[in-house]
């Protein structure tokens, strides 16, 4: 089973989507231990790439995750417009040339969307961010897919992966972005980036489910 | 003359850096690159890429970061900029930086003379 550009614009929705209906959600968790703006931020951000989507549908998979990323940096207003803009420009890179994506092409988007993140961010993993549920989602797909399993299982695996990520982010201290300046304080709060970022594989588990 | 912009979070934040540095050196090229479109908190890659343009010369640019999202966002529009070389981020505060930076650029310091001021003002006590 191979995902199209149709899949990926199912993807893209589904996840602007997810970002409106949890958009309180999320700024409660950034109220906690941040500037209170990250769901408004990312619904801000989905909301201009729903916008966009019609302009952009017709070219290819790279570009069209470019575009995304593009729409982000210049609309989301806070850190997450940098850093999930470069997740999505770097994976569209990756994507040149491609009509449809294997199991494979998936793999590097996720390496990519890492790369991405942290030559952005300057993070590394255990540092209470998005790379704390997207880092054990890469690995939980990279391991999946090698056991032989197909991209939706795979992506099922990873979503959960990610939601334990979340999870995990409650025990630790925050030593990057705003939570950081708490300290100690920002201990046993859920981060509000690696929230954000589990929806954006459980929009990809959704895409892969309806290809 | 090195342009100088001014990413903070706050409109208020880069407004008010600038007019403490224009006091000082009334011909100073700054733009103040300080929230969203409405005024809102938050950091505007249109609006920073238009300050650039809109202060850039042959000198170059330096850039006034707060934090975060005013450095990655910053970053990427150096990246995206026709010179990038031209343009550097300095670590250090906001308003000495753009008072300092200001005198600087308006009696010719280049880039580098300027950035190493800035980097003094970061270390110096303020009492």
């Amino acid at each position: 089973m191979a995902v199209n550009k149709k899949d990926v614009l199912v993807f893209i929705k589904a996840f602007k989507e997810k970002m409106k209906e949890h958009r309180q959600y999320l700024t409660d968790l950034d109220q906690a231990i941040g500037d209170g703006d990250h769901g408004i931020n990312m619904d801000r951000g989905m909301k201009a790439v729903g916008e966009k989507l019609p302009a952009v549908e017709d070219k290819n998979i790279d570009d069209i995750l470019k575009a995304v990323g593009m729409t982000l940096v210049s609309t989301v207003g806070g850190a997450s417009g940098p850093l999930y803009g470069t997740a999505f420009m770097r994976a569209g890179m990756k994507m040149k040339g491609k009509e449809t994506l294997e199991a494979a092409d998936i793999s590097e988007m996720f390496e990519a969307a890492i790369g991405g993140i942290i030559s952005r961010g300057k993070a590394t993993t255990g540092e209470k961010t998005m790379l704390d549920a997207i880092v054990p989602a890469k690995e939980a797909y990279n391991k999946a897919i090698a056991e032989g399993k197909s991209i939706t299982e795979a992506l099922t695996i990873s979503e959960q992966a990610a939601w334990d990520g979340v999870e995990y982010t409650k025990t630790i201290i925050a030593t990057k972005g705003r939570a950081s300046y708490l300290g100690e304080r920002s201990i046993g709060h859920q981060d509000p980036g690696a929230t954000s970022i589990s929806y954006l594989i459980q929009a990809g588990k959704e895409a892969a489910e309806q290809a | 003359m090195v342009g100088i912009v001014i990413v903070s979070h706050s409109q208020k934040v880069a407004e008010g850096a600038k007019e403490l540095a224009l006091q000082m050196a009334s011909d100073a090229q700054i733009a103040a690159c300080g929230g969203l479109k409405d005024g809102s908190i938050g950091t505007d890659m249109e609006k920073i890429t238009d300050g650039i343009n809109a202060v850039m010369s042959e000198d170059g640019v330096i850039m006034l970061v707060d934090m975060g999202s005013a450095i990655m966002t910053s970053e990427m529009a150096i990246e995206m900029s026709e010179d990038p070389d031209k343009i550097t981020i300095v670590d250090a505060p906001i308003v000495e930086s753009a008072v300092y930076g200001a005198i600087e650029a308006s009696i010719g310091s280049d880039k580098e003379k300027i950035i190493d001021v800035l980097k003094q003002a970061k270390v110096q006590a303020k009492f």
